[in-house]
């Protein structure tokens, strides 16, 4: 065995110079300073969320309204806040994710860079800009004021649906997009026909990529405020009817408790703030189990 | 089972560019016809001429006639997906779909085109694996997804997916570019084997690879960057191997260009 000395001369191997090991220690501070920052607020977030949530983290929370409940009352809940919430996004998704898949679809498997496809593309950029306030508008005086509905959580779902249609696009076509040409070709050399080829090879193999952009949007729309204040109104009851009459959900509730000076309202906000999070974490969670199921396996 | 192509003035275009010009030629049926030539020749395009792969890509187009036994496969009332179900293709890089099982992958081809019959699949899948040569390394695995097999494997598992739908034609572009020796000696003895069923076309850089499995070789040559690929030759591969007619042939063969 030859040993090179590292600080002999004529030493064909040196070690690093001192010069660069300086720079990559500090490069390397840099870049975890940087992650402590960015983690700084989420955790302060998550934990002022929870300290303040779990006050009123409470089985009444999940089984009553704030029906005949003031604002300087203690107990009441968030009952009917979170069952207009579930209905709202629920019905929102049920519009916004068949389109936006088919959009993407369109998009990277038949447009083939053609004048359609540029003309789709464009708007669903210009859409993904809309301030969600202005899609609350629109929904307002078209539906409500032009067509002469009434509030409802219909209504709301319609106005997120305009918010999350361009986010859940973007994402299919971007995961429809990492799916090798390889495959498709495959496909097609079996002599499949392309629409079979996009349902049974193309999509199982975007999937988990696009479930993870459908939740993200679900997340994103789950905490919107501003529409639905313009759409579904304010109620203080259980209203299980989406289609009919105003109706409460987490954000607006979580907006209406916080604006209210007393006590027992701010800890209800909290709480609707933590059980909003909450709910968010766990359509998360059993998303990717189910997209676990039907992922790409390499062993 | 086998059939016979016909070739007669095929032109191959991407877009403005002529990617090859009027190449004919007859492909015999049960037999093994390898394509040579240098890189950017045109032969991946013309193969894929064969099974009208090539329109696949934006803005392709094909020119010409290929005949397969007596039907014109551009003929403007043929399905191309029609045509692809007589012509199989397996390509250079093996590509197994990775969401499948093994099995999956080997009836992709049937349940895709609407076999659902259990029993009907389960014996063409162990046929079609056992004609890849396959079947004994995977039987105890067939619900294990067929992106966890070696690479050679991969591409035996591509071949086997290929001839369960029973095409006439098998066309295969480099099968064996990204083997191993010893993968690629498992591929040319499963050439050697189906060619007594199939009609196989076969590109391939490796010219004692040619000379092994091919009963007949052509040749593409390409005049210069941006020409369009040219057929030079073809003919008998031991003819072409020791004697051919032309010298760009020889040239190429002895290794000196290309």
């Amino acid at each position: 065995m030859t040993t090179f000395s590292t600080t002999g001369e004529g030493a064909s191997l040196t070690s690093v110079s001192l010069g660069r090991k300086v720079k990559d220690r500090s490069i390397q501070g840099l870049v975890y300073l940087a992650f402590a920052l960015a983690v700084v607020p989420l955790v302060a977030v998550l934990w002022t969320v929870v300290v303040n949530g779990l006050e009123r983290l409470d089985p009444t929370f999940f089984q009553f309204s704030m029906n005949a409940v003031s604002g300087s009352d203690p107990g009441g809940g968030a009952y009917h806040a979170i069952v207009g919430t579930l209905q709202q996004v629920a019905i929102c998704s049920a519009i916004a994710v068949p389109l936006s898949i088919l959009t993407a679809i369109y998009l990277v498997e038949y447009a083939g860079g053609g004048r359609l496809g540029k003309i789709i593309s464009f708007t669903v950029d210009v859409m993904m800009g809309i301030p969600s306030i202005v899609a609350g508008l629109f929904v307002l005086a078209l539906w409500l004021l032009t067509l002469g509905f009434d509030y409802s959580g219909l209504a709301g779902a319609l106005s997120l649906t305009i918010l999350m249609i361009p986010t859940v696009t973007r994402a299919a076509e971007e995961m429809l997009k990492l799916v090798p040409n390889d495959l498709r070709e495959a496909s097609y050399a079996l002599g499949v026909p392309r629409w079979r080829t996009v349902c049974f090879v193309v999509l199982p193999t975007a999937l988990t990529g696009m479930v993870t952009g459908v939740m993200l949007a679900v997340a994103r729309v789950m905490g919107e405020t501003a529409p639905l204040l313009l759409t579904i109104f304010f109620t203080k009851a259980i209203n299980n009817d989406p289609f009919n009459g105003p109706q409460a959900s987490l954000p607006t509730f979580i907006w209406e408790q916080a604006a209210d000076p007393n006590q027992n309202s701010i800890d209800r906000a909290w709480t609707g703030a933590l059980v909003l999070i909450g709910i968010i974490m766990l359509l998360n969670l059993v998303a990717r189990l189910v997209a676990r199921r039907t992922a790409a396996k390499s062993r | 089972m086998a059939k016979r192509i016909d070739i007669s003035g095929l032109h191959a275009f991407y877009g403005a560019v002529h990617a090859i010009e009027d190449i004919s030629m007859t492909i015999e049926p049960r037999s093994v016809t390898a394509f040579i030539g240098p890189s950017g020749c045109g032969k991946s395009t013309f193969l894929r001429t064969l099974n009208r792969m090539h329109e696949v890509i934006p803005g392709a187009r094909v020119e010409g006639k290929v005949m397969l036994d007596d039907e014109d496969l551009y003929d403007a009332s043929v399905d191309p997906v029609a045509v692809r179900r007589l012509v199989g293709m397996v390509f250079q890089r093996p590509n197994p779909f990775p969401t499948m099982s093994i099995y999956d992958n080997v009836a992709a081809g049937l349940k895709l085109n609407g076999v659902r019959r259990k029993s009907q699949l389960d014996d063409i899948v162990e046929e079609s694996l056992k004609g890849a040569n396959l079947w004994n390394e995977v039987k105890d695995r067939l619900g294990k997804p067929g992106a966890g097999l070696s690479g050679g494997q991969q591409q035996r598992l591509c071949i086997a997916r290929a001839i369960a739908v029973q095409p006439q034609v098998l066309l295969m572009d480099e099968p064996c570019s990204a083997l191993d020796p010893i993968s690629t000696l498992a591929i040319e003895d499963l050439i050697d084997k189906l060619k007594a069923q199939y009609t196989i076309v076969i590109v391939t850089h490796n010219m004692q690879q040619a000379a092994r499995v091919s009963d007949r070789t052509a040749f593409f040559n390409i005049a210069g960057t941006g020409k369009p690929g040219k057929l030079i030759e073809i003919d008998d591969t031991s003819k072409i191997f020791t004697n051919p007619d032309q010298k760009a042939t020889e040239d190429y063969i002895t290794g000196r260009f290309g």
